[in-house]
């Protein structure tokens, strides 16, 4: 006979306020199977922890139920302390009376007789638990970093750094990423390349990194210590080992009209190219849509000027895979496309820049060499306007809801960078709040203002279009309630920045969360902020939120040591709560095994005995160590031989029947 | 094929051009225009209150006559398709609305937004094809420099109307090119002319004019031509230095087919 325990928590105010938590102990004591029930304000503090140890003492309960929040929050606390009464830790249930129950009643009544019913049906459920033992796997000690900016290279450092190896799959021809491309990064006006391209020559020469370029995730399988990774290596035409980097095959090259990613297509590349001069690894590559040799036969000139013997045009994409024990995804973003704000007129003038091109025309390694013209005639501007949240905080269907967070910040490191290398230049900038929260921001952006001069304007631009080789600016001043008609030389549109597209396949692969947006989730929006709800998968840098640089480089630290925590373990112990067959009620249909999203179940031929049954079948097994529990199989089973361990049909069964007495 | 068409009562009176050139053009083009009985007034402006029903009746009563016959109903003034069209997307999704209206009309059969609203300019584009047009001009416009004038009833808000980008529209310069004319692209065809505060605030509406005949202007425009009425009032009327010729789009349609002799 079971004897259960039912432990009610105040939550403070939380759950007290709108539910009568000593009622609900009180309608608990007549329930069969409860011998025990009581109330406390903080059952998750350490009193609290100790009178829940007391009573499985006192009354030699076999089975606990606590009352209280979500059990993605405490479940873990409560086994332990289970586990310390000398109670197995799997006879705890929740009750969530907070989350799903006071949080969202503000009847008492009502709340009342909800976490009645609710605590009602955990202890049906506690009724019908099993002790469950946990087993063990080994955890596989290299880790897999996806996405080669600084978010990845940080977090691939710091795991090689704790000396655990780690590779790198960056889908480019070269590591650096976004950062790579801008000039100065704020709010210190450092060049971005001087800080950041030391930090990819240290990923290249650590010998426990390993840069895979050019390469891109094609499966996952697997589970948290033990991930099996297939990777795609895109043919570069170009034999890495003997490349030297030299160049001399970009100055043969014919083939002139690619577009230069790097600078933001504003100038052209030769089919055969090197992403930049600090590119990593520093070894050329081959546009396969705009190589004559690879498209039409006829060339082959820099196979000819290259002393290395590099060029292989025969070379093909190689497909490889590789273990981890744990995952960081780390792809970053890119600014959104402009195709749905036709009225700032950048489908219509050249004049009209985004900040990642303004970025690259201020970069001295840039299409203009580092002088401020204008793309359309060279010219040298006079007038220029920014134009902050274009596509950011829109609600209008055509952007994104969020602030992208770092535009308040770039427009204001452009308008100071504008006035100080050019004073005859006026800048204005359109703004809707100017958002400064960081160390030394505001100081930064108020400097722009009072030191260089810059005229901040409240207000939103309508339209922007060109007028002879001028462009108006037609916007609002909101302060001085006017209309205002700019004539302007540039226009500088600080583009929403949005998830790399690459991004959501990735997630789908390691079955991570992703929002609304294609952010990936965290596990905890405040607890766990770099990890993802996966087991094994974490997340570095944009693709889990907008961010900064420095805070870019904090979290993939904090990611780095996630992983290093995980990879110091020579095991991992595995939750029991698996999916267990049972054989004789299986029927060997394949249906579990179609569902199963994680690989866990395979099929047997098994001699099967039982009442009235002695034959050699098909059956399915699951593998407890690649099962995550997820239940799938179970509803898919026509037979019923699938059951969850901790989750029975019978236990859920047990629950809806307690909710609907 | 039948089409029901709606004038509308400015086209019975100020704009009468307007709907008179575009009968005799859609006679010469086989697309049958038969008006509708007994229309009403659409109220020229669409109704933003949430409970306001007495002001979208008539259009609903169109709408619903239209349904009877053959489903698609044709419009040709700017602000009678803007009511219009809006109406029946009420009618088509908002239960409220939709309840309240049959209740009070009590037709036949419950109206629920099923009838086609098209403009005159998505008749021709989407249902005759512009391509089809162009075979049927005989006085092609060749080397005439037209600025098209959208305003702003013809496509905002753009996720109701869907006739074209509203930013960036392309159906009226489309339209010139099939008669042989050449559209002028300038940045002010899609701002509004300031018609609907010509009476309270004439200055204003006088500085939007301004604007849109000078752009149009510099861009090397000869005239330009409108499918609202309103809007080719306030342009004609209310134009200072600036002044260009303002046309319906129907008259040279009826120029390009060789029927405006006739009409």
């Amino acid at each position: 006979m079971q004897r259960i325990g039912v432990f009610v928590c105040w939550c403070g105010s939380n759950i007290a306020g709108p539910v009568d938590v000593e009622r609900v102990a009180e309608a608990m004591k007549s329930v069969p199977g409860v011998v025990h029930s009581t109330t406390y304000q903080y059952m998750c503090s350490e009193v609290g922890q100790s009178r829940i140890m007391e009573a499985i003492k006192e009354h030699q309960l076999t089975g606990v139920v606590v009352c209280s929040c979500s059990p993605r929050m405490h479940e873990n606390t409560f086994r332990k302390t289970a586990q310390r009464a000398g109670l197995n830790p799997y006879m705890v249930e929740i009750a969530n009376i907070r989350e799903q129950c006071s949080w969202i009643h503000k009847d008492k009544e009502v709340g009342t007789q909800k976490a009645i019913v609710l605590a009602k049906a955990a202890v049906a459920k506690v009724m019908l638990n099993t002790p469950l033992q946990a087993g063990t796997s080994p955890v596989i000690k290299r880790a897999l970093v996806i996405g080669g900016g600084i978010a990845g290279i940080q977090t691939a450092l710091d795991i090689a750094d704790a000396g655990y190896e780690v590779d790198i799959v960056e889908k480019s021809p070269t590591i650096g990423g976004r950062m790579a491309q801008l000039d100065k990064t704020f709010p210190t006006l450092d060049c971005s390349a001087c800080i950041l391209t030391p930090k990819m020559v240290d990923a290249a020469q650590n010998e426990k990194i390993d840069i895979i370029s050019y390469a891109q995730v094609e499966k996952v399988s697997g589970f948290v210590g033990n991930f099996t990774v297939t990777i795609r290596k895109k043919a570069r035409f170009v034999d890495e080992l003997k490349c030297t980097g030299c160049g001399a095959c970009m100055e043969k090259c014919p083939s002139k009209k690619g577009k230069n990613e790097f600078n933001m297509g504003l100038n052209n590349r030769t089919a055969i190219y090197i992403p930049f001069a600090q590119a990593i690894p520093n070894v050329a590559v081959i546009d396969p849509e705009q190589c004559l040799k690879l498209k039409t036969g006829k060339c082959g000139l820099c196979e000819r000027v290259c002393s290395a013997g590099a060029i292989n045009y025969k070379q093909e994409d190689e497909v490889f895979e590789r273990q981890y024990g744990a995952i960081v995804a780390a792809t970053g973003f890119k600014p959104i496309d402009l195709d749905a704000f036709d009225e700032y007129g950048y489908s219509q003038s050249k004049d009209v820049v985004t900040s990642l091109e303004f970025e690259r025309i201020m970069n001295a390694a840039g299409p203009t060499g580092g002088q401020l013209v204008r793309p359309s005639d060279g010219k040298h501007p006079h007038e220029i306007v920014f134009i902050q949240c274009v596509g950011s905080r829109d609600t209008s269907g055509c952007g994104k809801p969020y602030c992208s967070k770092i535009c308040c910040m770039y427009t204001a490191k452009h308008a100071m960078l504008v006035r100080d290398k050019y004073p005859d230049v006026n800048v204005h900038v359109f703004y809707i709040d100017v958002r400064t929260p960081g160390k030394n921001f505001d100081e930064f952006y108020r400097r722009a203002v009072e030191q260089y001069g810059v005229d901040y304007i409240k207000g939103m631009v309508g339209k922007v279009f060109p007028e002879g080789d001028k462009l108006i600016v037609q916007g609002s001043d909101l302060i001085n309630g006017k209309q205002l008609a700019l004539q302007a030389d540039m226009v500088v549109l600080a583009a929403a920045i949005e998830p790399d597209p690459s991004a959501r396949k990735l997630a789908t692969m390691l079955t991570a969360s992703m929002d609304t947006n294609d952010f990936f989730t965290e596990a905890h929006p405040k607890l766990r902020p770099v990890e993802s709800p996966t087991a094994g998968v974490f997340l570095s840098g944009v693709c889990q939120g907008p961010k900064d640089i420095p805070e870019t480089v904090a979290q993939a630290g904090a990611a780095a040591s996630k992983v290093i925590g995980l990879l110091a373990k020579d095991h991992l112990v595995t939750n029991p709560c698996v999916a267990q067959s049972n054989e004789l009620l299986c029927n060997g249909c394949s249906q579990c095994e179609r569902v199963c999203p994680y690989g866990a179940i395979s099929y047997v031929e098994k001699e099967i005995r039982g009442p009235g049954v002695r034959e050699v079948r098909r059956v399915a097994q699951v593998n407890p160590a690649v099962c995550q529990g997820c239940g799938a199989c179970t509803v898919t089973c026509p037979s019923g031989a699938m059951d969850l361990q901790g989750f029975s049909n019978l236990q859920i069964m047990a629950e809806v029947d307690a909710i609907c007495k | 094929m039948n089409y029901s068409y709606y004038p509308g009562c400015t086209l019975k009176t100020k704009a009468k051009e307007l709907d008179r050139y575009a009968r005799s053009s859609a006679e010469k083009l086989g697309l049958h225009l038969e008006e509708l009985e007994d229309w009403q007034c659409c109220g020229a402006v669409y109704p933003q209150a949430e409970d306001e029903i007495a002001t979208k009746l008539s259009a609903v009563r169109a709408l619903a006559q239209a349904k009877e016959k053959g489903g698609k109903l044709v419009t040709l003034c700017s602000a009678c398709h803007h009511v219009i069209k809006r109406v029946n997307l009420d009618m088509q999704n908002n239960e409220y609305i939709r309840t309240r209206v049959n209740n009070y009309i009590a037709p036949d059969a419950p109206y629920a937004g099923e009838t086609q609203v098209l403009h005159y300019l998505e008749l021709l584009r989407d249902e005759l094809g512009f391509e089809q047009l162009k075979k049927s001009v005989v006085n092609p416009l060749k080397g005439r420099k037209i600025a098209a004038y959208y305003g702003c009833m013809l496509l905002r808000p753009a996720e109701e109307m869907g006739m074209d980008d509203p930013e960036n529209p392309k159906i009226l310069e489309d339209f010139l090119r099939a008669l042989g004319a050449e559209p002028v692209l300038y940045p002010y065809r899609n701002e509004c002319c300031g018609g609907y505060i010509a009476l309270e605030d004439k200055g204003q509406a006088r500085q939007n004019v301004d604007k849109i005949l000078h752009s149009a202007s510099l861009a090397g425009a000869e005239a330009v031509i409108t499918a609202c009425p309103l809007c080719l009032y306030n342009l004609a009327q209310n134009a200072g230095k600036e002044r260009l010729p303002v046309l319906y789009f129907t008259e040279l349609l009826a120029e390009a087919l060789g029927v405006k002799e006739e009409a």
